[in-house]
């Protein structure tokens, strides 16, 4: 079961490049939504069966399939964003840094001082090479609603290495977790709404009034 | 059991204030759950309270001290925001008191929490609850600051998360059996991988960090000060700094039980202390946007603590006695601020000039803030101040020092030539007429915060004196 474990984070990071390659916000957000289920279903894979693992799964995949990517086509739609146009750098050169990004963190992960039974697994890498990508899709893009997308993939990186230690996290610490993730997304959604209504746009680089002078 | 009622609550009266359909009413539900709320933290701050092993939720003399902090503040804000709701009846109040309500429950939640996961859940929660207060004035600019706000603030509050499971695996790796439960992480801190210790350490500093504001992550600090209602200010300022305090304040005491980690630890906040007196030092001068003034003084404020932090031994207990004094200041500066706003339309010193003429008890009240928060007597910043100072010497920490008394030199000259245009001087001719007057329930609350300021300064209760000197003691190296 592990080895199909590591097998599903070879997609996720699959879809990483999707996400850095693609310009298309309503598919974007579908692959999003798909890196979100497969972690979701990992937890399954790795450990025993009981009513804990069950209430997780099942709400992971509410969370990150469902509802998260209807509040985020519902942000899209209000907003009536197409395509991420002009990001702060191109496509092509995010995609490269990605693939350096992921070949980095397998030489990083090969140096930390692991655990014996998580030494030869994916666990670690992927996880660090998601949460490099959500960095660069944060950084990189100019509309809010990418930026949102850049915080989650950064929180599956997150939750990719928080699978290594599920003893560590009780069931209430990781609802309290989702339910912050969701409430948070809904909230920017609708701020993302608010943006556009007053600029017209939901560009993030025309949010510069604030400043000193 | 009384515990839980504390989060449970503040909940409870979230709940009908989003029942309340009448504009005018819900207002009243703040008051109503805030001053039993601090009622009830005052019996629990003075009882004693008993530590159940393994449990998760108890008060500490840390959680004491900034849970009485935290319910001041707000039973203060919470009358007073009857006074100020009731000139802002042009738009609806609903989320702004479900908000305000909600987070009273997360920062409590904070302040009992003996379990790291349950305390980064807590502290996300006081995050996004503010979120929408920061845009109660529906305009461009506030929705800017809101976007900053959410943005980094979460960003940072994730990688938090991140060096909160590298603290737990540090556990894994050491004895199979992660754990983030405070007491069995300062157990076996000396057990734990260095390397993974070392990594968890950066990352909860610089998550909290950027919850707490210190330079350089303090971007988001001026506009989110700036475009919230003055209300919103003073619990940012006094409320979520002191919650993300005590996080860092949890951090520090697994350092402390690591004894390896913690000379680094320290050494860092010192530098990131003083980076960020430095920056509210630069941005403070020629400052013409009050509130934003009041988001670099929260920089300095946020720079004294992590340098006293760093500093420890004698300096904790100023410390600890800055942070309820900080908050509660911060809460007289917004208030009266919020007022002085509200009366003349504006928030910049070209609009703001001869607020003692114009608006005597609010303008008072702002200049005797500023006195306060600079660090002048009889006023309890002093105090706190003085002595986080004194140990920076007695402990030769001279360059420290040093530049510590030059930063509060140059901020208290730059915060003077923004403050003593806009309160003294003749009010301009050409201002619109304003329908806000100053009464009782929009002054009150912040006299009564000033009047307990004088009181800790010139004599603290001797309970108060010796919760600060327990929580002092648990942040102290034992040999």
């Amino acid at each position: 079961m592990v080895s199909l474990a590591d097998q599903l984070l070879v997609l996720v990071m699959l879809i990483n490049f999707i996400l850095l390659g693609s310009s298309r916000m309503a598919f974007v957000i579908r692959a999003v939504a798909a890196q979100g289920v497969i972690l979701g279903i990992i937890p399954g894979l790795l450990h025993p069966f009981s009513g804990h693992l069950l209430a997780i799964t099942v709400s992971i995949i509410l969370a990150k399939g469902v509802v998260i990517p209807y509040l985020l086509n519902d942000a899209v739609r209000k907003a009536q964003i197409r395509r991420e146009v002009e990001p702060f750098i191109g496509y092509v050169p995010t995609l490269l840094l990605g693939a350096v990004f992921t070949a980095l963190a397998f030489v990083f992960a090969q140096k930390l001082p692991l655990a014996p039974e998580h030494r030869d697994l994916l666990f670690v890498p992927a996880s660090i090479a998601t949460l490099m990508t959500g960095f660069l899709i944060l950084t990189t893009r100019k509309k809010a609603i990418s930026q949102v997308i850049g915080y989650l993939v950064l929180e599956n990186g997150i939750f990719i290495f928080g699978l290594l230690l599920a003893e560590a996290m009780p069931f209430m610490v990781e609802a309290g977790a989702l339910l912050d993730l969701l409430v948070g997304i809904f909230v920017m959604g609708i701020v993302i709404n608010h943006i556009s209504r007053e600029f017209s746009t939901v560009d993030t680089s025309r949010l510069q009034t604030l400043r000193e002078e | 059991m009384l515990t839980y009622l504390l989060v449970l609550l503040p909940l409870l009266g979230g709940l009908i204030a989003w029942l309340v359909p009448d504009n005018r009413l819900r207002p009243l539900l703040l008051p109503i759950i805030a001053l039993p709320h601090l009622a009830l933290s005052l019996y629990l701050v003075v009882t004693p309270s008993i530590k159940v092993p393994g449990s998760w939720l108890w008060l500490d003399p840390l959680g004491k001290i900034t849970l009485l902090a935290v319910s001041t503040l707000f039973a203060v804000c919470a009358v007073y925001a009857v006074g100020y709701l009731a000139y802002r009846q042009e738009r609806s109040n609903r989320v702004l008191c479900l908000g305000l309500l909600v987070c009273l429950a997360a920062m409590s939640l904070v302040t009992l929490c003996q379990h790291l996961g349950l305390l980064w859940v807590a502290v996300e929660t006081t995050t996004v609850s503010m979120a929408p207060l920061i845009y109660f004035n529906r305009n461009a600019r506030s929705i800017e600051a809101t976007w900053k706000y959410l943005l980094i603030c979460s960003v940072g509050i994730a990688l938090a998360l991140l060096g909160l499971l590298f603290l737990a695996y540090a556990t894994h790796v050491a004895h199979q059996d992660a754990t983030l439960l405070l007491s069995d992480l300062l157990e076996d801190a000396r057990l734990l991988n260095r390397g993974w210790l070392h990594a968890a350490f950066i990352f909860l500093l610089v998550g909290y960090g950027s919850k707490l504001g210190l330079a350089p992550l303090h971007t988001w600090k001026p506009d989110a000060y700036g475009e919230a209602p003055g209300l919103v200010g003073a619990l940012l300022a006094g409320g979520l700094v002191n919650c993300a305090f005590l996080a860092i304040l949890r951090v520090y005491q697994i350092c402390l039980a690591s004894v390896t980690e913690l000379l680094f630890f320290q050494q860092v906040l010192v530098g990131l202390g003083l980076l960020s007196m430095a920056v509210a030092a630069i941005f403070m001068a020629r400052q013409h946007d009050f509130k934003r003034m009041l988001a670099y003084s929260s920089v300095e404020h946020v720079g004294i603590l992590a340098v006293g932090l760093g500093i420890g031994k004698g300096a904790l207990f100023g410390v600890l006695f800055h942070l309820i004094n900080n908050g509660l200041t911060k809460g007289v500066l917004f208030l009266s601020s919020g007022n002085i706003h509200r009366s003349y339309g504006g928030k910049t010193t070209e609009i703001v000039q001869g607020a003692l003429t114009r608006l005597p008890w609010s303008g008072g009240l702002f200049l005797a803030g500023f006195i306060a928060i600079t660090g002048s007597p009889p006023f309890s910043p002093f105090i706190s101040e003085f002595s986080i100072i004194s140990s920076i010497f007695t402990q030769r920490q001279y360059l420290v020092g040093g530049l510590f008394l030059l930063f509060l030199a140059v901020i208290f000259i730059g915060m003077a030539l923004t403050v003593l245009p806009m309160v003294m001087g003749t009010p301009r001719t050409d201002l619109e007429a304003s329908d806000y007057r100053d009464q009782l329930l929009t002054v009150g609350p912040p006299l009564i915060m000033l009047l307990v300021i004088v009181w800790l300064g010139g004599w603290p209760p001797e309970a108060l004196l010796q919760l600060l000197k327990d929580g002092a003691a648990m942040l102290e190296v034992r040999s």
